[in-house]
């Protein structure tokens, strides 16, 4: 599944477009930053209310495919700046973080585990 | 003998930079061709050091030494140091404000993440002098 993929199911809007076409190949859900640097898969799509710079660069460390802003977090406008100069993908989406999750779920397809390393 | 030396300064107590240098190490060592486990191993690594450092040290130094089997990343600051090295190295422990964990940071996972994605992990800390960490990821596992 690519980023792409993920903006209708997600009704999400787009904060920054760098690589739609980026595979997604899990999800993953949190806030702390250290926690998702040590634990979120490369490539994967994060859920999180973090929209400051320091999320975008946590992304770009730790290889994740997109962020997407759970509840319509916001997202600060030095963090749209990373994004854009970093290439990073971001959305943002009404959806609560879990519910978010299980709709990037379903779509990585039945049989995927939830976590993958 | 190192086929490559970095060397990057990082600034105390500016949370818009930090991840400056772990970014360029990540970009010298794409750029290289060193495999994407190892960059994301070594990006995990040295942007914790480099978190660290911003809000517990007032900034310090990164050098790193690519050798033709591994790479070794050095961290060294004059911080306040750490009392307790022991307890600093169990997850979930932190002294970081209120404030610094509101910007996400503060999990008490630094250091755990740094000894967790790299294969040889060594923590100095005098209280008054700095803190010193030396980190080594393989090449060739």
């Amino acid at each position: 599944m690519k980023v792409k993929d993920l903006i209708k199911k997600l009704e999400a809007e787009v904060i920054n477009e760098a690589d739609f076409g980026r595979e997604v190949t899990s999800v993953y859900c949190c806030d702390l930053l250290s926690w998702v640097m040590g634990r979120a898969p490369s490539d994967c799509a994060w859920l999180t209310v973090m929209g400051n710079m320091n999320a975008v660069a946590v992304s770009v460390l730790a290889d994740i495919s997109v962020i997407i802003l759970a509840e319509n977090a916001a997202c600060d406008q030095p963090a749209i700046s990373k994004a854009i100069e970093q290439g990073v993908n971001v959305l943002k989406t009404s959806l609560p973080a879990f519910e978010a999750g299980l709709i990037v779920h379903e779509l990585l397809g039945a049989g995927v585990p939830l976590r993958k390393n | 003998m190192n086929v490559l030396e970095l060397h990057y300064d990082v600034p105390g107590d500016d949370f818009t930079r930090a991840g400056e240098a772990s970014s360029a190490i990540k970009n010298k060592l794409k750029q290289m061709g060193i495999s994407p486990d190892v960059i994301r191993n070594i990006a995990i690594a040295t942007y914790e050091g480099e978190i660290n450092m911003v809000i517990h040290a007032n900034g310090g130094t990164i050098d790193v030494f690519v050798g033709a089997d591994a790479i070794t990343m050095m961290l060294k600051d004059t911080g306040a140091g750490i009392p307790d090295t022991e307890l600093a190295m169990r997850e979930g422990y932190t002294t970081a404000k209120e404030e610094i964990r509101s910007l996400g940071f503060g999990a008490g996972m630094g250091l755990p993440n740094m000894k967790k994605y790299t294969d040889e992990f060594e923590l100095k800390s005098e209280v008054g002098v700095g803190t010193q960490v030396t980190m080594k990821v393989y090449l060739n596992k």
